[in-house]
């Protein structure tokens, strides 16, 4: 999986297809994301976003409608992103009823590319406490030194 | 932070042996690479070959006592990269809450167009209750 790890969710009440061109159209992203968007959702899509005065590159990775979205970002300049050099941002919709959407959004980054088998399996169960926690937790200790 | 400390940050956390070196510090307070190899399952070359990538992500500082090399953790950098984890949490709580009021909105007002432009057969039809 992945070095750093975020993972969060929200329940809507709306559709999937509603909140699918919420995450998906441009002039919607540019409501709740970047200020500018220029994005053509397509797998393998290069685009543009801009935050103030500051922007960078994404791409697009999976198109699933009306379930998963997903692109890299965070990139080096000049490079392509792949595990490994960039985060990767995982939309998952889930219906939950007709007019109900548990929306899910991951994003991770150093995929353990060189790590051998059993390290990954011990990373994933030790991952069950989180990030947050696992960092909360430490400075908690430290705090109580 | 930069983006690239953020990265070393991030993969000297992400490691499990890493997390465990880093544990141990953290209850003992200082501890040599030798006291920190007798209580991991894994040798003491590698024990030095994580101090060393701790140290470069600012995690962990060594100090010399005599002909021993102690290290202790960085609390300042511990607390940096906890609150920039919940920054990144509470961005995305933003946004999602941000999804949601738009498609929400985008929702009801569909269904109000709906309405007005095509009216239901029969107006006089009450809700069941």
């Amino acid at each position: 999986m992945a070095g750093l790890v975020i993972e969060r969710e929200i329940l809507i009440e709306a559709p999937a297809e509603v909140v699918w061109r919420t995450i998906t159209e441009p002039d919607q992203m540019s409501q709740w994301f970047a200020d500018r968007v220029e994005l053509v959702v397509e797998p393998g899509a290069h685009g543009y976003m801009q935050f103030g005065d500051q922007g960078g590159p994404v791409v697009v990775e999976t198109v699933d409608p009306p379930a998963r979205f997903s692109f890299r970002w965070n990139h080096p300049r000049g490079e392509e992103p792949v595990p490994g050099n960039s985060m990767l941002v995982e939309f998952t919709l889930t219906s939950e009823g007709d007019e109900r959407t548990r929306l899910r959004v991951v994003e991770s980054g150093h995929e353990l590319r060189d790590w051998p088998d059993a390290e990954k399996q011990r990373y994933a169960d030790e991952h069950r406490d989180g990030w947050v926690e696992y960092l909360e937790r430490l400075a908690g200790v430290l705090a109580e030194r | 932070m930069t983006a690239q400390t953020d990265d070393e940050l991030w993969s000297a956390i992400a490691d499990p042996s890493r997390r465990r070196v880093l544990d141990l510090l953290v209850s003992n307070g200082e501890a040599s690479a030798s006291w920190l190899a007798g209580r991991v399952p894994f040798s003491r070359q590698a024990v030095a070959k994580h101090l060393a990538v701790l140290e470069r992500a600012g995690l962990v500082r060594r100090r010399k006592q005599g002909r021993e090399v102690l290290y202790h953790v960085q609390a300042g950098r511990l607390d940096q990269a906890t609150r920039a984890m919940a920054e990144l949490a509470a961005h995305w709580d933003r946004r999602l809450g941000a999804i949601k009021r738009l498609a929400e909105g985008a929702h009801a007002q569909a269904r109000k167009n709906d309405g007005s432009d095509n009216p239901p057969a029969d107006l006089t039809r009450r809700p069941d209750s």
